[in-house]
């Protein structure tokens, strides 16, 4: 009873995080904060998940069916294989829009942060590449090819 | 204790709706690859979860993990080929990748 009410409270921790990842990557502006919230938000959601599933496994186990202790095993090496793997394929990913020169949505100035949408184009602050992705593909909903 | 899996997996399912409009929708190359990333993690989960299901997560747990090792060897994959060699926003859009 104990081990249920346990594994049914990780899998809706799991549910929750994976809802705030798959909010954040719907509603976030930006290429990095879209990154932010599936590197983070997906991992955790996983690790929960996967301790549930384990707990589960284990409640149902038995002497009679013993090779159940290895797939309580095998849950937990894929809660720790994903919780090493899904940092790493984000940080990989992310280094690769780096290098193909996407620009953050905001910088910070002097005066706080000013967006790159919100300025008309030929604002002489900005980068020539920032203006040009803010106005071919940037913007939501602005003029993509 | 089976429906509360049962509903766990369908709401897990639902979730990952609004993931596939980011495939389609997103702007970069890399977007998409990382709303993949995160539909093909939460697909190895609910491996598990449909192992549940059917009393038989022996076997679809060997599934699990080859899917999530899978994954990421596809996005590591993916990563090498789009870092400097393809622009980010789309094919035909006029060498932005080159800026660096």
């Amino acid at each position: 009873m104990i081990i249920n009410i346990l594994s049914i409270l990780l899998m809706a921790a799991g549910l929750f995080f994976f809802l705030g990842a798959v909010v954040g990557i719907v509603r976030f502006p930006d290429f990095y904060t879209r990154m932010h919230a599936a590197g983070k938000g997906d991992t955790l959601s996983t690790m929960l998940i996967t301790g549930a599933m384990a707990l589960q496994v284990l409640h149902h186990f038995d002497w009679s069916h013993w090779t159940d202790l290895f797939v309580v095993v095998k849950i937990m090496a894929i809660g720790v294989l994903i919780m090493l793997t899904s940092p790493t394929s984000t940080h990989a990913l992310m280094q690769a829009g780096y290098d193909d020169g996407i620009e953050p949505v905001a910088r910070p100035k002097k005066k706080g942060i000013v967006s790159l949408d919100d300025s008309p184009g030929g604002d002489t602050e900005l980068t020539p590449s920032a203006t040009r992705i803010a106005g071919d593909g940037g913007g939501k909903g602005k003029g993509t090819k | 204790m089976e429906t509360f899996f049962i509903y766990s997996g369908i709401t897990l399912l639902l979730m990952m709706a609004p993931v596939f409009y980011r495939i389609i929708v997103g702007p970069t190359a890399i977007d998409r690859i990382v709303a993949v990333n995160v539909i093909g993690t939460k697909t190895a989960v609910l491996l598990i979860i449909i192992g549940m299901l059917f009393d038989d997560v022996a076997m679809f747990v060997d599934f699990a993990l080859a899917y999530a090792l899978l994954n990421f060897i596809g996005s590591l994959a993916a990563a090498r080929y789009f870092n400097k060699t393809r622009p980010a926003y789309g094919a035909g859009s006029s060498g932005k990748g080159e800026m660096t």
